[in-house]
């Protein structure tokens, strides 16, 4: 309900990750003017599909007041053992339905955090740590250590359907796989759950002082259980993806990308304590990040820099508005 | 009013284990009446809200509500009666704007599943105006001053056709000028018909605007009546089953000489031209209205906070400015407003909390402590203040806020300070530790002690303080001889322009 282009504006953090942004993408035409082009935009909107929708969900748990870093051991999860799953029954089983399988395998795991989360009452992130490791190694155990290169012919023929395909004027080839609608549905349906319904703002309202939620009446154990859930489902979907843009099906794959999801989400405004997260700034998060990961090059900025541009910006996108905070509340002490 | 009651609790008991923490109580609350429910810590009240609220049930008696006998009542069925509790937090969403706030409950009561925006505004704007209150209905919880949010808590109440509101101490927070825009709010709800049940320790504004007035002293209902029935003295009398002097302090021995002086303490956004003086044995009243920046100053006295300039001399050595260390090391003592936050190690011990101040001097050759030295030392300042604790290994978090508030006394005072400043220090303490206290600070004093008390709660400044200086918008603007004057003419000093 608070408006975005309302006081405040040139301080928030959306704004100053757009300008980050702008002012990267700046520099990049000026070092390389083909930057600017179809194929670069394709490429990076491409990129950008399977960290965005995990983002989305690790958003939505922040919100929450919680943390949770499993949904890569998930994602990976998901996607493997689906994959298996039906090279070994149903090898021709049509892409929506492989979809639609991973999406449960990861609701189902992530209803296991929720089960320890909400049922138990156990802290976000030592559960998640713990689930981090355990789906991984279940995983690599039970399911398979192989990496598969040949997929199912559905997940291959996925891959190869694109939104959009042309050729720049510069003679360059540009797609945009299909596999990004997926991130815009993703980011309607989150947006629509968060904004419109109930369910929504109360995971906002616990976020924010759980307490006060309980007193008046929210389901938090309810609420929480369906975040983490969803959290599971969403890193599915990017599981799946991530096989299938990947063409190859990697169990060692995916783990190690919490930290530039979560880097994302909290550039983007979340805060870590709870209660605050907007889509717009997790999306502009995830862009810089992918601007950073694919085109420091471009810049000149050799590729070995760019976890240290990515701390640089994590220090400043969360120190800038903590440095604020306390101004704030020196002033009206 | 002869009106039948809204709520009728009677005969309730109730049990802990082997503690009785309310025996046999009879309270009555017509609708459209504002009733006190005043008593010391430990007295019951808050057993008694939350057996009200649903959050606890009686262990024997019987509760109507609207004249339904009501079995078993939780948060859920109790809300769904009208009877609503604004706790002392407030229980309010910061990052949610204050019409989310508002209709939230609402929402939430009436199985709605999805959000709509308009019915949300509609419902703030109206409870908002039941109360003819203005605050912008789109902005986070967060960026309100107290005062209004504690409108909105009662917005909150009011959205959700609350008819009886219970207030768990809903002055400490407010200044005097806020104190009577909300009990002008409590007339209006009177009026509209929604009792309120009133907990407050500030005995002179519940008398101001309830009609009755129901007193509880360890589980018991021990006076009731009407409020003009009582005064001050009757009530603390009740509360605390002794009298409790209220003599003024006794003048100050001129020879006694300047312990502290101040001279030209600046600081930019906060204070400036702050010059004043402190004898020995004196105690100093520093108030003001919330953002006079009293709370700025006392910090700076004490290094906290940084000045930009001025300086602090105690007995003529000058204090080195922003470090806190060097004034306690100096012999100033500092216990600040929020003991919670600020004052106390919420997880450690009560005995813990008072020997963290002597650390220095119970340590022996190699960095070693002396901590049998240390315990005893600081168990005997806990006697000494009367500090009611089952255990000290507790963590004195399970402390009632008197009790804690004589705990970071205790630190201070095993210090032996020069001048001890004290913040608030009665904000959220039960009249009889109040009155403790107050004592403790006339002793100080006798023992030439200088004592500095930051307070706007008048009858505290009037009863212990031997001057009051008043700060209005960072200045010194008023220097009152605490002798001169009474409550109503001290009132108006501070809440008049310079």
């Amino acid at each position: 309900m608070t408006t975005l282009f309302g006081p405040g504006f040139w301080t928030r953090n959306e704004t100053l990750v757009a300008i980050v942004i702008i002012a990267f993408c700046a520099l990049a035409t000026f070092s390389d003017p083909l930057f600017l082009s179809a194929t670069t935009l394709t490429d990076l909107l491409r990129a950008s599909i399977v960290l965005g929708i995990l983002a989305i969900g690790a958003m939505l748990v922040l919100i929450s007041g919680g943390i949770d870093v499993s949904f890569t051991a998930i994602a990976v999860f998901a996607m493997y053992a689906t994959t298996v799953l039906t090279l070994g029954t149903v090898p021709g089983l049509p892409w929506p339905l492989i979809f639609l399988a991973s999406i449960a395998i990861g609701a189902a795991l992530g209803a296991l955090n929720g089960l320890f989360i909400a049922g138990f009452g156990l802290p976000t992130l030592i559960v998640t740590l713990g689930t981090l490791s355990v789906f991984r190694g279940f995983l690599l155990t039970f399911v398979g250590s192989e990496r598969i290169s040949k997929l199912p012919p559905e997940m291959r023929g996925f891959s190869r359907t694109m939104l959009a395909r042309g050729t720049t004027e510069g003679g360059s080839f540009y797609a945009l796989p299909l596999a990004f609608a997926a991130l815009v549905l993703v980011v309607v349906l989150t947006w629509f759950i968060l904004h419109r319904t109930v369910l929504g703002r109360s995971i906002f309202a616990i976020g924010g002082s759980v307490e006060s939620a309980r007193r008046i009446g929210i389901d938090v154990r309810g609420t929480q259980f369906f975040v983490y859930v969803y959290v599971g489902a969403l890193a599915g979907l990017a599981g799946i993806i991530h096989g299938s843009l990947g063409r190859m099906a990697d169990p060692f794959s995916l783990v190690g990308l919490e930290l530039s999801v979560i880097a994302a989400v909290v550039l983007g405004g979340a805060r870590l304590t709870g209660g605050y997260g907007t889509i717009t700034g997790t999306l502009l998060g995830v862009a810089l990040i992918v601007l950073v990961e694919n085109s420091l090059i471009v810049i000149g900025v050799p590729s070995t820099w760019q976890s240290v541009v990515i701390g640089l910006l994590i220090l400043l996108g969360t120190g800038l508005p903590a440095w604020q905070a306390k101004r704030t509340a020196e002033r009206a002490a | 009013m002869t009106a039948e009651p809204f709520v009728r609790i009677q005969g309730v008991v109730k049990r802990y284990g082997g503690v009785v923490a309310l025996d046999g109580v009879d309270v009555a609350i017509r609708p459209g009446e504002a009733v006190c429910l005043a008593g010391e810590n430990g007295s019951g009240k808050s057993t008694l809200i939350k057996i009200l609220a649903g959050v606890e049930q009686p262990s024997e008696g019987s509760i109507h509500i609207d004249g339904t006998l009501r079995r078993r009542l939780d948060p859920g069925t109790s809300a769904a009666a009208g009877v609503m509790v604004i706790y002392q937090d407030f229980s309010l969403f910061p990052n949610l704007t204050v019409a989310e706030n508002i209709a939230f409950a609402s929402e939430l009561g009436a199985g709605h599943r999805f959000v709509d925006t308009k019915r949300m505004k509609a419902r703030a704007r109206a409870a908002l105006e039941r109360i003819d209150v203005d605050i912008p209905i789109d902005v986070r919880v967060e960026s309100l001053p107290v005062a209004h949010k504690q409108l909105v808590a009662i917005c909150r109440a009011l959205a959700a056709d609350a008819r009886l509101i219970i207030m768990d101490e809903p002055t400490t927070a407010l200044t005097e000028r806020e104190v009577g825009h909300l009990l002008g709010i409590i007339r209006r709800l009177k009026e509209d018909g929604v009792a309120v049940l009133f907990v407050s320790h500030k005995l002179a504004e519940v008398l101001e605007v309830c009609e009755t007035v129901f007193v509880l002293r360890n589980g018991s209902l021990v006076a009731e009546g009407p409020a003009s029935g009582f005064d001050a003295a009757s009530l603390t009398r009740h509360m605390t089953g002794r009298d409790v002097p209220q003599t003024p302090p006794s003048a100050v021995d001129a020879t006694a000489g300047t312990l502290l002086e101040v001279r030209d303490l600046h600081k930019r956004g906060a204070f400036e031209n702050i010059d004043f003086t402190l004898a020995a044995g004196e105690v100093l009243g520093i108030s003001g209205l919330l953002g006079s920046g009293r709370t700025s100053l006392a910090k700076a006295l004490f290094g906290l906070v940084r000045p930009d300039g001025g300086s602090v001399e105690l007995a003529g050595e000058s204090l080195p400015p922003g470090d806190p260390l060097a004034a306690t090391r100096a012999g100033i003592g500092y216990v600040p407003e929020d003991r919670l936050t600020e004052g106390l190690f919420l997880t450690q011990s009560i005995v813990r909390n008072v020997a963290v101040g002597r650390l220095d001097a119970h340590a022996r050759r190699g960095g070693f402590l002396d901590l049998m030295g240390l315990g005893a030392e600081a168990a005997d300042w806990l006697t000494r203040l009367k500090v009611k604790a089952p255990d000290i290994q507790a963590p004195v978090s399970s402390l009632s806020g008197g009790n804690q508030q004589r705990v970071a006394l205790a630190r201070w005072l095993s210090r032996a300070p020069r001048v001890l400043i004290l913040n608030g220090p009665s904000v959220g303490v039960d009249v009889g530790s109040k009155a403790d206290i107050h004592a403790i600070v006339r002793d100080l004093a006798r023992e030439g002690i200088g004592v500095i008390v930051i307070s706007d709660d008048l009858p505290e400044l009037l009863a212990v303080c031997h001057r009051i200086l008043v700060m209005r918008n960072g200045r010194l603007v008023d220097d009152i001889a605490s002798g001169q004057v009474d409550e109503r003419e001290l009132g108006h000093r501070l809440a008049s322009s310079a």
